[in-house]
């Protein structure tokens, strides 16, 4: 009894260990493959435009030609498209976060006839194509003069994005009512209760909004491509594309420009890396 | 709970919780009528119409969706989406399945590794797909490069229409870091002492996996489905990004590379058929509707615990 104990203890060691080197061996395999187009990237980037067309491509650049950064950001107008990407970004997280604390609020925290109902009807929007809406809104926006401007890109997340209320929803059902209620009880106002209670409370939750809402907006084209029609009002995204069909691809530099344009998010993403985790748990999880 | 069943008799208190709610709800309020439920109609009523934007709609009846059948070009659209819905996602899903359970095998560096598969998707993604332009390059890109060295003929990843949907989805790959993170998450999520028992009962590997892991976590599985059934049939950026030419046309070769999004972007914002473009947009949102009923109707196989 106690020698096959202790052999099938041995085997399941050894399974273990195999199983371990194969998993990490996969593992390593792939992240390389994953980290292979921004490592081309970077080294596209940094090539001149003879070693771009050499054949094979050198997969270490010879001599890296760093000034290919500087010369991209006047190839096209990059800080001005980049200045855009972020107004428009920043403008839209705040009227994300903004509206749907309060929507959120009115969902989780007050108890009113009808609620459940007109809450499930709400979130069905979340299941609604954008193609659906688009012509319409555009031909809205179009007669109130507002296509050109930012503002059909920013004005609509100041009423509200299902999925972010149905996530601060989510959070804010987990806060105790006795907290709401003793604040009650001291005369607090809802508005004093979401500003002095519950906001302080929900900002892991804010936090995730923001991010999210950011690196989408960020990386949106089809917006941009339908409302900004000038040239100076372009979004990096466009800048990068549009460019490229306009004046024949200087590919070392198209490639130095995208580089610069990944930076921020990459860069956000390693300061807050832990929201980020959290917040996709909190999206796919409460499917 | 108190659903008014007599007619509206609600206390003071009640009207008062009403009037507060829906005041702190009202952005959603007019978002809801304003961004969806307005445009919706207005949609279908401009679905009727022949509408260049210069002159006034034009009531035509059915003709926009009577001449949608015949449209071989929107035929098209609707195949290629079909494509990517249908062979597209459940590849992509599995793969991302794939990961996450290979990350899930309690590895060392986790967080390293979970950065790495994460951050692809969430860089612009017309600036990644630039690259991904190069490396598929015919002439000059590293894919047919590494072909030639491995004494194979280059193939034209976007030129071939045959192969230019699968390169779409072999890129579409590299973008599907944030569902291996939700299926990762979900994994951790499972209790251990139920795979634990269940090895004791001398279940394998696969077993635990088939009978435990996957069951456990279907909720999240069908979420990813729903959610990206939606977003596959809206389909556009990535298309548009390595197929677009100099004169603003998309679609690749013999339009192998044209999504419905991008017919329908066509139609409504260079051609200017703003009617026809939205019997267009009608028609997605009753196909990704009926696919949503689909989906829950079929939902038998996601297993709903007792949470806590």
């Amino acid at each position: 009894m106690a020698t096959t104990a202790i052999r099938w203890q041995e085997n399941r060691i050894i399974q273990d260990r195999i199983k371990r080197t194969i998993a990490y061996t996969i593992v390593i395999i792939m992240a390389v493959a994953y980290i292979f187009p921004l490592y081309w990237l970077l080294v596209t980037a940094l090539k001149t435009d003879v070693e771009i067309f050499a054949q094979p491509p050198p997969i270490i650049p010879p001599n890296p030609q760093w000034h290919n950064f500087a010369d991209s950001t006047t190839y096209i107008p990059f800080w001005r498209y980049m200045w855009n990407t972020i107004a428009i970004s920043g403008l839209t997280v705040l009227g994300t976060v903004l509206s749907c604390t309060f929507i959120a609020y009115g969902f989780a925290r007050i108890q009113w006839p009808g609620r459940n109902i007109v809450f499930l009807i709400y979130l069905s929007t979340i299941m609604l194509p954008s193609q659906v809406t688009l012509i319409p809104l555009y031909l809205i926006f179009r007669d109130l003069g507002w296509v050109g401007t930012f503002l059909p890109l920013v004005v609509p997340h100041f009423f509200g994005s299902a999925l972010y209320v149905f996530l601060l929803r989510q959070f804010l059902l987990t806060i105790p009512q006795e907290l709401s209620d003793a604040a009650r009880i001291d005369g607090a106002s809802e508005l004093g209760i979401l500003w002095h209670v519950m906001i302080p409370l929900m900002r892991p939750a804010l936090a995730v909004v923001a991010l999210f809402t950011f690196v989408q907006t960020y990386r949106d084209f089809l917006g941009p491509l339908i409302y900004l029609q000038n040239q100076q009002d372009w979004t990096i995204s466009l800048g990068l594309k549009l460019f490229q069909n306009m004046y024949g691809a200087q590919w070392q530099l198209m490639m130095a420009a995208s580089t610069l344009a990944m930076l921020p998010t990459i860069v956000l993403f390693f300061f807050t890396q832990k929201t980020f985790v959290r917040g996709i748990a909190l999206t796919g999880l409460k499917g | 709970m108190t659903i008014s069943t007599g007619r509206l008799r609600l206390t003071k208190r009640q009207r008062r919780s009403l009037i507060v709610g829906l005041l702190f709800i009202s952005p959603a309020i007019v978002g809801f009528f304003v961004f969806n439920i307005g445009p919706i109609i207005q949609s279908l009523q401009y679905s009727f119409t022949r509408y260049n934007i210069l002159q006034p709609p034009r009531y035509v009846g059915l003709n926009n969706y009577l001449f949608l059948l015949e449209d071989r070009v929107f035929k098209i659209g609707i195949q290629n989406t079909l494509y990517m819905v249908l062979i597209g996602l459940p590849i992509h899903l599995v793969f991302n399945m794939l990961m996450a359970l290979l990350l899930n095998t309690k590895i060392r560096g986790l967080s390293i590794y979970r950065s790495i598969f994460y951050v692809p998707s969430i860089t612009p993604v017309v600036a990644s797909t630039i690259v991904w332009l190069w490396i598929f390059n015919g002439q000059f890109g590293i894919l047919n490069e590494f072909l030639r060295f491995i004494g194979l003929s280059p193939i034209g990843w976007l030129t071939d229409p045959n192969w230019v949907k699968p390169s779409l989805i072999f890129m579409g790959a590299w973008f599907g870091g944030n569902t291996i993170l939700i299926y990762l998450a979900s994994l951790q999520d499972v209790p251990y002492d139920l795979l634990e028992s269940a090895e004791l009962d001398g279940a394998n590997a696969i077993q635990k996996t088939f009978r435990i892991t996957l069951p456990m976590i279907s909720p999240v599985i069908f979420y990813t489905i729903i959610v990206n059934v939606i977003g596959y049939f809206q389909y556009f950026t990535e298309a548009w990004v390595m197929t677009a030419t100099r004169d603003g046309s998309a679609g690749g070769v013999a339009n192998s590379a044209m999504f419905y999004s991008m017919y329908l972007y066509q139609t409504a914002f260079q051609q200017f058929k703003m009617g026809y473009a939205s019997a267009q947009a009608w028609i997605l949102f009753m196909i990704v509707l009926i696919a949503t009923v689909i989906l829950f109707k079929t939902a038998g196989w996601v297993y709903y615990h007792a949470e806590n």
